[in-house]
């Protein structure tokens, strides 16, 4: 059962969503390649699995939660000039509204 | 006019009140410092690895014990994908397939009318930051303080028919997530949030398009926009037009909803498994731990009230309306008779809180004092009235009542001898009315009780005062 192709308006919006500037030109060498990944994952799909125990992560270990402690590791100064634009007090972006 | 149905879903967002935030250590408090808690996890880092906070799986899984859902014992974070600065990664970290709680239901009581409402879901996610747009600059600042916060978000089945079931449904939670102790609750400060899906549809047809409301920031919001949006639907219709499907924002000033234009596009938000984080699991021990730890509930806690008291139900709610006061009520309940420690706090403990804007938790008055009151009271120490006048300056003063009471001299005056000079005062001073009221009038008994009340500056014990005024108007 193969997957329906991946047509160049899909790789549109899927650059919209990703925020990503990707070429004309690129467009249908991507919606190609990413038809051929989904049609590698339908292999997949074709084997029964409905008797068969979910898998919750390929890792067979549980999340080793952390004790409930707060602690302040970073100056907000440090934080602040970790980001391309800020004021003493805030991140500051291009206005939003 | 066609007979509509309006069909209610409320999606909540409860903060939950841990020490620190869902994924890192940076502490989860509310006005501090700009960008003061903010570590490179809830900045949203590359490469800075999340590791999810034991005590919110702990409050999550409350929450949904308590509202009789089943709880995944393993369950898994999803990636929900978007753009906007107060979220610095790009995504938040939510669960999508497996929830931590499915399938619950709340039974809530709306205008005497027991209603079954569904919970599809209860999920563990982050919070986002804040933006702050300041007026005539060009830029926006973001403060993520509250970016990691642990949130759970309780999706309710479209259950709900009218604005006053959706208020109903609402307290229930809040009482709830409040008497849990997860969650401070505090609408104000955004502990607890509420967006309602309202869609409406003539009965026997189809369901309608559905508008989601947000920025309803109190009981009294979300009830007065569920109500307006759903006549908004009915004129569209009934003027043949479509309800479009949109984000509404709710606006308590002019009392309209309003489309937030712009963010129409169709949300697809990309939902993956986060590779950064294992599932979570919550072992059988633990999970029968947690179940054991229940307290018990505000509904049960409700019907119990009700038959210590013999009060209607819409009276006692004031006594389970916070832990704080239901623990009161039963910690003076178990010195003084029920009913009459019930009184005092619904009637003039409500008001003198209702007036400083406080809980009973943040006053002096302790349990004690209001039993001693109420005992006071009953062996005749002082009237109903002085006991009802004077909370306000307990709660202030933290003093016991009986001390109080004979320090101010507030004490009832039962010693029929004193009482009977007073009465024989007025009786000499009023000669018209005794007349009067000799001639038939008995109503003016009130008059002359009043007087004597007024000479005794409410001290007289009014039984005394009954009896020697009926005794010498003869």
């Amino acid at each position: 059962m193969p997957t329906q192709s991946v047509s160049v308006a899909d790789v549109t919006t899927m650059a919209q969503l990703a925020r990503l500037d990707v070429p004309e030109e690129h467009k249908e060498q991507l919606a190609r390649q990413f038809g051929d990944i989904l049609a590698y994952m339908d292999v997949l799909s074709s084997i029964d699995t409905s008797t068969v125990e979910p898998l919750y992560s390929p890792v067979l270990h549980k999340a080793a939660p952390r004790p409930d402690i707060a602690v302040n590791t970073r100056q907000r100064e440090a934080m602040l000039h970790n980001s391309p634009a800020q004021n003493s007090e805030y991140f500051t972006v291009p206005r939003i509204v | 006019m066609a007979d509509y149905e309006a069909v209610i879903g409320l999606e909540v967002h409860v903060q939950l009140a841990t020490a620190s935030k869902l994924f890192c250590s940076c502490p989860n408090h509310f006005g501090s410092a700009p960008n003061s808690n903010v570590c490179e996890v809830c900045a949203g880092m590359p490469g800075a690895l999340p590791r999810v906070n034991a005590q919110a799986v702990h409050y999550a899984t409350l929450v949904g014990l308590a509202t009789h859902c089943e709880i995944n014992q393993n369950s898994v974070f999803a990636r929900k994908n978007y753009f906007y600065p107060d979220l610095p990664s790009g995504y938040q970290i939510s669960q999508l397939d497996l929830p931590l709680c499915e399938h619950g239901y709340l039974d809530v009581m709306v205008e005497g009318q027991s209603r079954h409402i569904g919970i599809t879901r209860i999920h563990m996610e982050n919070d986002a930051g804040k933006n702050i747009h300041a007026q005539h600059e060009n830029v926006s600042y973001v403060d993520l303080n509250r970016a990691g916060t642990p949130l759970v978000e309780i999706v309710s089945e479209p259950d709900m028919r009218s604005g006053a079931e959706a208020v109903a449904y609402l307290k229930a939670l809040h009482s709830i997530v409040t008497y849990l102790g997860v969650s401070d609750g505090n609408m104000e400060e955004g502990n607890f949030r509420c967006d309602a899906n309202v869609s409406i549809h003539k009965k026997g047809e189809a369901l309608g398009t559905r508008a989601e409301l947000k920025n309803l920031n109190s009981f009294r919001n979300v009830q007065r926009a569920i109500e307006i949006e759903i006549e908004r639907q009915k004129d569209i219709l009934e003027d043949g037009g479509q309800v479009v499907q949109e984000t509404r924002l709710y606006d308590a000033v002019k009392n309209t909803t309003a489309s937030m234009r712009g963010k129409e596009e169709a949300h697809d938000y990309r939902y993956f498994p986060d590779p950064d984080l294992l599932p979570v699991g919550i072992s059988d021990e633990q999970m029968a731990a947690w179940r054991a730890e229940l307290p018990e509930l505000p509904a049960s806690r409700l019907a119990r009230f009700t038959a210590m008291t013999g009060l209607p139900e819409a009276d006692a709610e004031v006594l389970v309306s916070s832990r704080a006061m239901a623990d009161f009520f039963e910690e003076a309940a178990s010195h003084a008779e029920a009913r009459k420690v019930a009184n005092i706090m619904i009637g003039a403990l409500q008001r003198a809180l209702n007036a400083r804007g406080c809980t009973v938790a943040d006053t002096q008055f302790s349990p004690a004092a209001l039993a001693e009151l109420v005992n006071i009271v009953e062996n005749g120490l002082i009237s109903a009235t002085i006991a009802n006048d004077i909370v306000p300056d307990l709660l202030e003063s933290g003093a016991m009542p009986e001390a109080y009471v004979k320090e101010k001299g507030l004490v009832q005056i039962s010693d029929t001898g004193e009482l009977e000079g007073i009465v024989d005062g007025i009786i000499a001073a009023n000669p018209a009315e005794v007349e009067a009221f000799r001639g038939g009038k008995t109503k003016l008994m009130g008059f002359f009780v009043g007087q004597v009340m007024r000479a005794t500056k409410g001290k007289g014990n009014p039984a005394a005062i009954n009896s020697l005024l009926a005794q010498k108007l003869q």
